[in-house]
């Protein structure tokens, strides 16, 4: 028996020595190249006396959809003319060969129905490759809402294939700008992220700057020339309803919301000081943060409401700086050369952006929130004002053009840029525009 | 004036004479050296290739043989043991014999104490006057050392062929996957990125199987990216195959592990 046993723990060791290990290969590069994707439009199921307004609305959806995607740099929407199958067919079971052949990974479907003056938009996102469909929902909304529709699928589909919230449902407030350079009329505008839907908030009578969002995108901070006298104000955008946010005895401006929405932070300027204040919009308490007989300015909120990033000409020229949000603990965090100003963090909490002045060229850029890991992203004549999109990946900021002594040239026009510094674009607007800010998401 | 010059000449004399006796001493001071360069010589001989010296021959004759009588004196005498105690001229033959097979096996005795040698007993070797065998020493040292080093690299080589890929199949197949693989970019930076895939391959490459090792991450609550990069590889596989596999040597690869890891690319 003993022998038998010795045999088989024989045989046992002589398999297990002669069969192979298995094989492990790292993987650790891949492309960045857009991902091919086919937005097959959306067809129309119904066949009521609305035939055409519906086909008109099925395809406009997939078409911001594709120019969403587009506009991202991280997705390639692939020509519809190449596209075999119908999008009727499509929706409901795509052949996978027909549009793996023409190098699609992602396949977007949908159908739109009008029922009892509802827009109902249902879509599907398929994986052609692995040939299953990995995402499918439906919206139900009043019929002219369909753009944000479209955004709001944009927003699902980026977030299925990226693993990053997206940012398409979103809005910019901006400072539209009119008339030759020396009499400017500035307005506060404001229009989806993708240039569509502009609306005018202020009539233009006074010159406006620096709008920003609170977190729930409803009222808005700015400062206005009103009677000459620069101050912050308070705008909520469903009312209209404006109101001076303190009574400081000096020009206030340079204002921001804190990520609750709970204060307001900003400079005032007084004897040719400048420092930051806070104030609480539900108890109107004014707190003092900085107290430095340096110009300190631009504050702005880390995502967790525990620091502040500001720039101060403290050490001689103006560099950025960062604190506790009660002013405590404020260490300087750029070195480089050159001036730095406006800083924003992003609402990922791991960057900062901000503008650089160097040799007489302006840079938007980005760095880590101690300072290192300096990344120019963008170099022009004359641009700044970096705003973050809410997922933390692209930039809006604003360009000038060099114009003659007389004004003429000159133009102002908003650019977004994402992370990698590669997918510049420009933001269309109706008139010259300026000082952006995004929104957070809507759909929120 | 006789009696200056003979100041003179005396004091001169008594110049002369103290120069003569205290000149040599002075000589003497800086060929006094420390041996302490001669064990900076010795730590350089381990990385450097120092000409064989002619006069570390005679010393290291000297050390050999010295080594010699005491392995000989220290060597369990089993020949004399068999040597019958009345014939005389046996220890001489038997010196003989040993001398003999010493001078043979002299080399390799020495390359095996070399190998037997502590740290301690290396101490106790240094001795600046036997530099030279020291540095021979070392010499043979670096070519055990190569030598040691050359088996293990034919057997890893050896291991290599018979449970893994060459390197140049596992850079063809890398390569081709690397094309392949869309990362992602909004993967969170500061979070596990690896996603292990493991593949049961046909003959010619194409995917008969694909298995998510850590499966269980695809629904874990807050690892909602790992399923985005999950999918981003089997994509990959998919997009990628019939993969880049060799010709022979099924058994080899039939079944496959990719490790997909983002971070490295994400984190820059």
């Amino acid at each position: 028996m003993k022998n038998v046993l010795f045999l088989i723990f024989l045989l046992v060791v002589f398999f297990a020595k002669s069969s192979f290990a298995l094989i492990e290969i790292d993987i650790t590069r891949g492309n960045l190249n857009p991902l091919p994707v086919a937005v097959s439009p959306l067809y129309v199921e119904s066949k009521s006396s609305e035939v055409l307004k519906e086909l008109e609305v099925g395809s406009e959806i997939s078409k911001i959809i594709e120019t969403n995607l587009l506009r991202s740099g991280l997705f390639n929407p692939l020509e519809k003319d190449s596209f075999v199958q119908k999008p009727d067919i499509a929706h409901l079971k795509p052949r996978f060969e027909d549009w793996k052949l023409i190098k699609a990974q992602a396949l977007i479907t949908g159908k739109v129905k009008i029922t009892d003056d509802k827009l109902r938009v249902e879509f599907r996102l398929w994986d052609v490759l692995a040939a299953k469909e990995i995402m499918a929902l439906a919206f139900t909304t009043v019929p002219d809402n369909w753009r944000r529709v479209a955004h709001i699928i944009t927003d699902k589909i980026y977030e299925r294939l990226t693993g990053e919230e997206g940012y398409f449902d979103t809005r910019i407030i901006y400072v539209s700008e009119k008339g030759p350079k020396n009499r400017r009329i500035k307005k506060l505008a404001i229009m989806d992220q993708d240039g569509a839907n502009t609306k005018y908030l202020t009539l233009g009578n006074e010159l406006v700057l620096t709008p920003r969002f609170n977190p729930t995108n409803q009222m808005v901070t700015y400062m206005s020339y009103f009677r000459n006298l620069p101050r912050v104000y308070l705008l909520d955008i469903e009312t209209g309803v404006q109101e001076v946010v303190g009574e400081f005895p000096g020009m206030t401006f340079a204002p921001r919301f804190s990520p609750d929405g709970k204060k307001i932070i900003m400079s005032f300027a007084k004897d040719g000081n400048s420092d930051i204040f806070t104030m609480n919009l539900e108890t109107r308490v004014v707190e003092r943060i900085t107290e430095h007989p340096a110009i300190d300015t631009s504050p702005s909120y880390s995502p967790n409401g525990k620091y502040i990033c500001f720039n101060s000409d403290r050490s001689g020229y103006q560099q950025i700086y960062i604190m506790r949000s009660d002013g405590s603990n404020v260490k300087r965090i750029t070195f480089g050369q050159g001036i730095y100003g406006t800083p924003v963090w992003s609402p990922r909490g791991d960057l900062i952006a901000f503008t650089k002045m160097y040799k007489n060229r302006f840079y938007i850029g980005v760095m880590r929130i101690d300072g290192s890991g300096e990344r120019l992203l963008t170099e022009n004549y004359y641009q700044e004002a970096p705003s973050w999109s809410p997922n933390g990946r692209v930039l809006i900021f604003y360009r000038e053009t060099k114009s003659g002594s007389q004004g003429e040239g000159f133009s102002a026009t908003l650019w977004s840029i994402d992370l990698t510094g590669y997918n510049e674009r420009l933001i269309e607007t109706p008139t010259d525009a300026s000082d952006p800010s995004w929104s957070s998401l809507l759909s929120n | 004036m006789n009696k200056s010059i003979f100041l003179s000449v005396i004091f001169h004399i008594i110049i002369i004479s103290l120069t003569a006796i205290s000149f040599p001493y002075m000589i003497r001071k800086p060929i006094d050296l420390p041996p302490i360069i001669s064990i900076e010589l010795i730590q350089i001989s381990d990385f450097t290739n120092i000409p064989y010296a002619p006069k570390a021959k005679k010393i290291l004759e000297k050390i050999k043989k010295e080594k010699e009588r005491v392995i000989s004196e220290q060597a369990p005498p089993k020949i004399v043991k068999k040597e019958k105690p009345d014939a005389i001229p046996l220890p001489k033959d038997a010196k003989k014999k040993k001398k003999i097979k010493t001078k043979k096996q002299n080399p390799k005795k020495i390359e095996s104490e070399i190998k037997q040698v502590s740290e301690f007993e290396k101490k106790e070797l240094f001795d600046p006057d036997q530099i030279a065998a020291l540095i021979d020493k070392s010499k043979v040292e670096t070519a055990e050392t190569i030598r040691k080093s050359d088996k293990l690299t034919q057997n890893q080589d050896k291991n290599f062929i018979a449970s893994g890929l060459t390197l140049s199949e596992e850079d063809a197949l890398k390569a081709q996957i690397f094309g392949c693989w869309s990362i992602p970019l909004g993967l969170p930076y500061n979070e596990n990125l690896l996603v292990r895939i493991k593949l049961k391959l046909k003959t010619d490459g194409t995917v008969i199987k694909s298995e998510i090792l850590d499966h269980v991450r695809m629904n874990t609550p807050g690892q909602g990216f790992y399923k985005v990069l999950a999918e981003s590889a089997l994509r990959a596989i998919r997009l990628c195959q019939p993969l880049r596999v060799p010709t022979i040597g099924y058994d080899r690869w039939k079944d496959l592990q990719l490790n997909f890891d983002a971070n490295e690319m994400l984190k820059g």
